[in-house]
């Protein structure tokens, strides 16, 4: 086992920002309260709260009471397409490279899915195709988890609002949230789900922006917080820890995007030099969240790789895990038309706020030295 | 020695995880996710899957899951269903030994530069004196699990580990519970894991092959009964049949599946002195003469001869007549403890 560590997982998780841990400190030691409750304590747990909605209102650009607190992206993402089913039955689409906690629900509910192109990018002939005047909702993540792309979410509600004016539109924004200019992007998406650790906040906290008018019921039914849309007592530190990593990631996000994009394109092409055969995945660098890197190497499996990335200590991943830790296949790739021989050697490494020059040094001797020693033992 | 313990999640590989740890190796677990549909005693569900990260945690070893769930529905559950189909009974261990544990992960272990595998299966790795390496059945005779994997060669043999091989079961148990291992008291696994007892091999092959009824005849070719299923009667059958008591116990003597016709005789029916076998795998070279023959995973063991015939069979004729073995039974030759080889029961050339 090596000592060396690159952590270059950060679309899995991030590690905490200190800024969050900060603010969380006081939550996890001599501050606490139910937000819910008619007493200083209470009133100080709510104000705490009051104020990282805030943050969340700005770095989605909507109002303070738009924001729903959940306990993380799927958990929004499942609110979103459920509950607006619920609300209103009818006709559910959703892009073909979805992540699960979309991809699940929409079938749930009877919905179907959109085709993407090569490069990962939803096709919107297709999507107008299939629209009818009684859709309901349509989901379309703003970037895509395992390759990067990013969707054309304007011009996805341009098309829904004219051939289905009366659906609504739901964008899976957890990956984007720290690279891409929310406000600007969403406009005329009716809901956005957002997710605290994969901005350097704590793990289990998320939200739904909900648009005022959006039809849309509950899951989980009690104490009627959260606007009657999440019941349950907030989990105060998380909430607070999730507004302070929001906050620091938009106080330096084009500085840190212009450096991870650096890092990025270093590791990029460094491997693809270094490893005959390689292939980037996906659309251009450009079109891609800037810590992006999804490469198809040639002559390996990717479970073989990570174990010996692993043990290599290079932290990365190839499709989505299942509950069991076993690898799948990658309906990403599938969807995007990438023949399953290529997707067999699916590598995926994401650069994030931490991850610094010497990490991506590391990963670039260690991936092709591995990647060597899979292909030189005859499978 | 740098060793990959694969965990199943049950006592004995936890138990042989530990050992090689005890005995200074490095350890990595791994745990195969081969099964993805209903499971209950399985070596896949999540629960196992659990509880092999558990022990792996407990002994301070790196644990992954690798899904080889594409080969083994290729490998070993479509070969199933299809043995079925044509009347044939096959052994999914064996062929999930034959071509996931004892080679897809092999070789995948060979690849990440792994010196052994190891399991923990009831068997031992004996070395000779020249070398060559035999597998040799474990100290447990009421577990002993060399059966199910006379079809390791010596390239398998020389990167194969089986590390409770020469404890008794209750040793296994006594020593998982002395070092505090949470599988310590888990049942074993019972028969296919791929069927679970609720449904069972019915309702598994119900929902892909048709299973169409048939009738049963006696040796006169006189009806005397009838089965729901053709693809499940096994020859040398003698329960489930639905026939009337009283006489001689009537068994299953041959399984015509076009036909969907069972016929039924009397055991001296189904008497044979000799079987024929194909894909034979030897463990260091064709072996001919004296052997003992085991027909099924706890039989007894059967004075018989060998002779290796042409190309991958042989002919095993019995000092003492036996009950007929289904085809696609497997049939273990031993030598003493060790296994000399094995093979499948060859498809009878002509009917009676």
């Amino acid at each position: 086992m090596s000592d060396q560590l690159a952590y270059l997982d950060h679309a899995a998780t991030t590690p905490l920002r200190p800024e969050a841990r900060a603010a969380m400190l006081p939550w996890l030691g001599e501050r606490f309260g139910n937000p819910s409750g008619a007493h200083r304590v209470a009133r100080a747990a709510r104000q705490a709260v009051d104020e990282a909605r805030d943050a969340v209102a700005e770095v989605v650009g909507c109002r303070p009471g738009e924001v729903v607190f959940t306990g993380g992206g799927t958990e929004a993402d499942n609110l979103a397409v459920r509950g607006v089913h619920a609300a209103r039955p009818g006709p559910v689409l959703c892009s073909a490279v979805e992540h699960e906690a979309v991809l699940r629900p929409v079938a749930e509910v009877g919905g179907s899915t959109v085709p993407v192109d090569a490069r990962g990018v939803i096709d919107l002939e297709a999507l107008e195709a299939r629209l009818t005047a009684d859709t309901t909702l349509v989901s379309v993540m703003v970037a895509n988890n395992e390759v990067g792309t990013v969707q054309p979410v304007g011009a996805v509600a341009e098309v829904v609002h004219r051939r289905a004016p009366t659906a609504s539109v739901h964008a899976d924004a957890v990956q984007a949230t720290s690279w891409l200019p929310l406000p600007d992007l969403l406009a005329g998406i009716d809901l956005v789900s957002v997710s605290s650790h994969k901005v350097g906040g704590p793990q289990g906290v998320g939200a739904l922006v909900v648009r005022g008018g959006t039809p849309i019921r509950a899951l989980a039914l009690g104490g009627g917080q959260e606007r009657e849309l999440r019941s349950g007592t907030h989990d105060v530190a998380g909430i607070v820890g999730f507004a302070a990593a929001l906050r620091a990631t938009l106080a330096a996000q084009d500085r840190t995007a212009a450096r991870v994009r650096a890092l990025r394109d270093r590791l990029a092409d460094g491997l693809l030099d270094a490893v005959p055969g390689a292939v980037e995945t996906g659309p251009g660098r450009d079109e891609r969240l800037p810590g992006a890197l999804h490469v198809c190497l040639p002559g390996v499996e990717s479970e073989a790789l990570l174990f010996l990335l692993d043990e290599a200590g290079v932290c990365a991943s190839a499709a989505s895990a299942c509950a069991s830790g076993a690898q799948q296949a990658s309906h990403v790739l599938a969807a995007m038309g990438v023949p399953a021989d290529r997707a067999r050697g699916a590598l995926r490494l994401t650069v994030g706020w931490s991850t610094t020059d010497a990490e991506v040094d590391h990963a670039l001797a260690a991936v092709p030295a591995a990647v060597a020693r899979l292909q030189g033992v005859p499978a | 020695m740098k060793v990959l313990a694969a965990l199943s999640g049950g006592v004995d590989s936890s138990v042989a995880a530990a050992r090689l740890l005890a005995q200074g190796h490095e350890v990595v677990g791994v745990t195969m996710k081969l099964w993805g549909g209903e499971s209950d005693s399985g070596c896949c569900s999540v629960s196992d899957v659990d509880d092999a990260r558990r022990v792996a945690q407990q002994l301070g070893i790196a644990h992954h899951v690798w899904n080889f769930g594409d080969e083994f529905e290729q490998r070993v559950v479509e070969p199933y269903v299809d043995a079925h189909r044509r009347g044939v009974t096959p052994n999914p261990c064996i062929e999930c030994n034959r071509h996931l544990k004892f080679d897809r992960l092999l070789r995948r272990a060979e690849a990440v530069g792994v010196d052994a595998v190891a399991t923990g299966h009831h068997a031992r790795v004996v070395e000779r004196p020249d070398g060559t390496r035999r597998l040799a059945r474990g100290a447990d005779a009421a577990k002993d699990q060399s059966y199910v994997l006379y079809v390791l060669g010596q390239a398998e043999l020389a990167r194969t580990l089986l590390p409770v091989g020469d404890m008794t079961k209750d040793q296994v148990r006594a020593e998982a519970e002395a070092m505090g291992l949470r599988t310590a008291d888990k049942p074993d696994s019972q028969d296919v894991c791929f069927i679970t007892s609720t449904r069972g091999r019915q309702g598994f092959l119900g929902r892909r092959i048709e299973l169409r009824p048939g009738r049963i005849v006696d040796e006169t070719g006189r009806d005397v009964g009838s089965v729901d299923a053709v693809e499940l009667v096994t020859v040398g059958q003698r329960r489930g049949l639905g026939l009337p008591g009283g006489g001689a116990p009537r068994y299953v003597v041959d399984v015509d599946v076009p036909a969907t016709t069972v016929r039924v005789g009397p055991e001296s029916d189904l008497m044979e002195d000799r079987v024929v076998l194909e894909q034979v795998v030897w463990a260091a070279g064709p072996v001919a003469g004296r052997v003992d023959a085991q027909c099924s995973a706890h039989g007894a063991p059967r004075p018989a001869v060998v002779e290796p015939g042409g190309g991958s069979g042989a002919v095993v004729r019995f000092d003492e007549p036996h009950r007929r073995v289904a085809v696609g039974q497997s049939v273990v030759l031993y030598q003493g403890d060790e296994v000399a080889g094995g093979g499948i029961v060859a498809p009878r050339r002509s009917p009676r």
